[in-house]
């Protein structure tokens, strides 16, 4: 059995700061959240906040927004939509990589630990490095690519059924929740696509309108980008938005075999 | 300079701040155009607010039953009240058509009918024969979720053009020198450098200000920072008092029900199980015009004819329709209800209350994009060098109320117009105009201050003073009482700014220290919001004053203006555009607004 040494400036520090509930508080949440400066010089940390629920919103996201208007302002963190669509608030919270912003409270069972996305460098607090990531997506070239000139003032025709095999695809809100739970992505992701950006090709793979299907396909065949999934199926457990990373990559297995 | 900040210099033809729906439409014009482009966003741009619009983008295509532009045309002055100008509101409704085909092209996943064209729902205030109805089907849709399958297809294209992204990058200043615009000043958030761009041409497409209220279906990013910017330019922002609530924000949480909701055949009840919009617009009832149907769901709740425990809101049903239908037409918002309301809607209604949710006031333009102010009596004088499109902008085509499904379109038409208008106007590779050297000084300085800042009052609790007042005293019904007393209190939360203190020192993605640049933009555009809405004494659109009930055309048919200098207003006012844009079409003359 292997073992791993973290390097030693990312063990966690002992020196976590605690923030009681205020005087008069009922009811109680506590908050474990990561924090990490590349300008304090110190190793990351844990800080504990005692919220109050009955004074907080109901998601992740509020508790987190109230903690930085009104206990610590340093808290770090990226958000923007609030409702689910946008995918900036990606991270870990009590073990599993989703939205804050749509991941209740009080669907957590004691203490509330947060972290950032996992396996990515770490900018500040719970703000990942996401340009391999996309990178990456950029790399699959991600647009509607055709031959035939498109028609004149006219849409391209596509029947409802051609147009339903991209539910389930389309909607990727590129949060990188998947991806960054994938255990081949944490051991390859300078070479494996993830499910995340695998979904994405299968996306345009699936699309009737697009024409580059032998061109994509051969982009994919490759021992790293496409084979390192293992059906693991974390990715299709994170997903906030209900996708199935796993089964288009299955999708993706199929087309090659079919051509092949 | 009281301490270094790493200053790099960069030079491009043409730089856009913004990556949304109309910032990215922009850029990918400018660089096919052959211009050295670059795009400063302080998210990535698929997290930028386009991406949360739901029902769809407005074209008259005809693909559901007879349609033509000028119907379009037609029901945009309506929904505007009239303020719109109408040389840009042809523009709008003759480009929509090839905008859509072109979105289409990119590989916008639309819906589709079964004859495989794309898919068109109702929505409000959308009708046929130039306003004598039926109501018209004209509103392209990919499910509900139409804004993030623009918006990702519109980064896509984006990749495959040559354009620089400078990515969580914040902008601070303009770049002014008499009175052109030669650059902006911006602030890289991973390592807190400064950026100084120099360009032959700026394009603010940096969203509304949505968030200076405390209830809005706008992301915590729109805080309006072109607007910012311009005012401290010393440039006027137009048209702020018309500030739009949509009808159905779910109660609470905030979080945006598309009107295609109602287009799918939604309906609203009150306390008694009435469908009340019945009696407020008996022809196009819960389709009327949002304005309309705000004003009316406010006063059912006035008059204590709201739902639940605090009779405070309003519901709106879905459960009456094929829940097959509203799982391919609405996916979106059947998650958004379960999760924000906790409720499923193919068996119970969804409770709704009318929310902050667009900005038609904005940076004045002209239908190129090119910004405007009043200069030696020219109403109409470009300020070189400056663009603004999207929901920065007041072109004006929404005027006093936008119609659900034109902003989308408002997006990607001025977007590109205002790419092509830079093409003509720019030489390609040539250098842009010198900029003085201390040139970066007022934004450093500014940026300097406040991460400094110590006083009393941390961003967070002056924010909030300033969305309590905006919701307050600046809501759906106003009156000279109420304003007078939004303005005391708003310029004392200007005042407050003073006391700003501030936690996080670092250079390393300092939040604190943009949420305080943000507010700054927010606060200012508050301010002119409350005082624009005092001067404007009759109700026309989103602005109703009970005091003054009635339009005013002889008076106000005309744009409001607002400075903010030293932190006094200045007000003042430009002609609406009483022309078309071609001889095709003739000027839609003003008449009693009834739904």
């Amino acid at each position: 059995m292997a073992r791993f040494t973290l390097p030693p400036n990312s063990r966690i520090a002992a020196n976590g700061k605690t923030h009681p509930a205020p005087p008069g508080a009922k009811r109680t949440k506590t908050f474990r959240i990561y924090r990490w400066s590349p300008e304090s010089g110190e190793n990351p940390r844990f800080d504990t906040f005692e919220i109050d629920l009955d004074d907080c919103g109901p998601m992740v996201l509020d508790a987190l927004i109230k903690i930085k208007g009104e206990v610590d302002p340093t808290l770090t963190f990226r958000r923007s939509c609030r409702e689910g669509i946008c995918g900036s608030c990606a991270m870990n919270i009590d073990g599993t990589n989703t939205l804050a912003c749509t991941k209740a409270i009080e669907d957590i069972r004691g203490t509330v630990t947060i972290t950032p996305l996992p396996h990515l460098e770490v900018i500040k607090d719970l703000v990942p490095d996401l340009r391999h990531f996309y990178a990456q997506y950029a790399s699959i070239r991600p647009w509607l690519q055709t031959v035939t000139p498109a028609p004149h003032m006219k849409e391209r025709l596509q029947s409802p059924e051609d147009r339903a095999k991209l539910d389930g695809l389309y909607e990727c809100i590129l949060c990188a929740c998947c991806s960054t739970s994938c255990p081949s992505y944490w051991w390859n992701s300078d070479r494996f696509l993830g499910p995340a950006i695998l979904l994405q090709a299968y996306r345009w793979l699936a699309d009737s309108r697009d024409e580059m299907t032998g061109e994509r396909l051969d982009q994919l065949e490759d021992p790293f980008r496409l084979y390192r999934c293992h059906t693991i199926m974390n990715c299709a457990t994170v997903c906030p938005k209900g996708l199935n990373p796993a089964k288009a990559i299955a999708e993706i297995k199929k087309m090659m075999l079919e051509r092949a | 300079m009281p301490e270094a900040y790493k200053l790099v210099d960069h030079v491009y033809d043409a730089v856009v701040v913004g990556a949304g729906g109309s910032g990215l439409r922009a850029t990918m014009g400018l660089a096919e155009a052959g211009l050295r482009t670059a795009c400063i966003t302080k998210v990535f741009p698929t997290r930028s607010h386009t991406v949360a619009a739901q029902g769809g983008i407005a074209a008259a295509l005809g693909n559901m039953g007879p349609d033509h532009w000028t119907w379009h045309m037609y029901d945009t002055v309506k929904g505007s009240d009239w303020l719109g100008d109408q040389d840009a509101i042809e523009y709008l409704c003759r480009e929509a058509p090839a905008a859509v085909y072109e979105l289409e092209h990119f590989g916008v996943p639309f819906s589709r009918t079964p004859d495989g064209r794309i898919y068109q729902r109702a929505f409000g205030g959308m009708t046929q024969n130039m306003g004598a109805g039926p109501p018209a089907q004209r509103t392209c849709a990919a499910a509900d979720r139409t804004g993030h399958a623009m918006l990702h297809a519109l980064y896509q294209q984006s990749l495959k053009h040559d354009a620089d992204f400078f990515i969580e990058y914040f902008a601070i200043d303009l770049i002014m020198v008499d009175g052109a615009c030669r650059g902006v000043v911006a602030l890289c958030m991973e390592d807190g450098s400064i950026h100084r761009f120099r360009a032959h041409a700026v394009v603010l497409a940096t969203g509304g200000y949505g968030r200076c209220y405390f209830s809005a279906t706008s992301a915590h990013t729109c805080t309006g920072d072109g607007g910012g910017m311009v005012l401290r330019a010393g440039l006027p922002l137009q048209d702020m008092e018309f500030v739009q609530f949509h009808p159905t924000g779910i109660y609470g949480a905030g979080v945006l029900i598309t009107e295609g909701a109602r287009g799918e055949g939604g309906y609203l009840t009150n306390a008694a199980g009435e469908r009340f919009m019945e009696r407020y617009a008996p022809s196009a009832k819960d389709l009327a015009s949002r304005d309309v149907v705000s004003r009316a769901m406010a006063q059912e709740i006035r008059e204590g004819r709201g739902v639940g425990k605090e009779r405070d809101h309003i519901h709106l049903h879905l459960d009456h329709i094929d829940p097959r239908i509203l799982a391919e037409r609405l996916p979106g918002i059947t998650e958004t209800a379960r999760i924000f309301a906790g409720v499923d809607i193919t068996r119970a209604p969804i409770p709704v209350v009318p929310t902050v949710h667009y900005n038609m006031g904005g940076i004045p333009t002209n239908y190129w994009g090119e910004v405007v102010t009043v200069r030696d009596g020219d109403p109409d004088a470009v300020v070189p060098g400056l663009f603004a499109v999207g929901e920065a902008a007041c072109v004006s085509v929404h005027g006093a109320n936008r119609l659900g499904s034109n902003s989308l379109i408002d997006l990607v038409v001025f977007g590109r117009a205002c790419a092509k208008r830079i093409a003509t106007l720019v030489k390609p590779m040539t250098p842009p105009p010198p900029v003085p050297r201390d040139s970066a000084d007022f934004a450093i300085a500014r940026v300097d201050a406040l991460r400094h800042a110590r006083g009393g009052s941390p961003t967070a609790r002056i924010r909030l003073a300033m969305q309590k007042t905006m919701q307050a005293n600046c809501g759906v019904f106003r009156n000279a009482e109420v304003l007078d007393e939004g303005c005391a209190r708003i310029d004392a939360v200007y005042q407050q700014m003073a006391d700003i203190g501030l936690a996080d020192r670092s250079l390393v993605f300092n939040t604190d220290l943009i949420e305080a640049l943000e507010l700054e933009n927010m606060v200012a555009q508050a301010v002119v919001t409350m005082h624009s809405a005092r001067a404007r004494t009759e109700s026309r659109g989103a602005h109703m004053r009970e005091d003054y009930p009635a339009r005013d055309d002889e008076n106000w048919m005309k744009h409001s203006l607002a400075w903010f200098r030293d932190g006094r207003v200045e007000l003042g006012t430009r002609p609406v555009h009483t022309w078309t844009f071609s001889d095709e079409v003739e000027y839609i003359r003003p008449k009693a607004r009834v739904y």
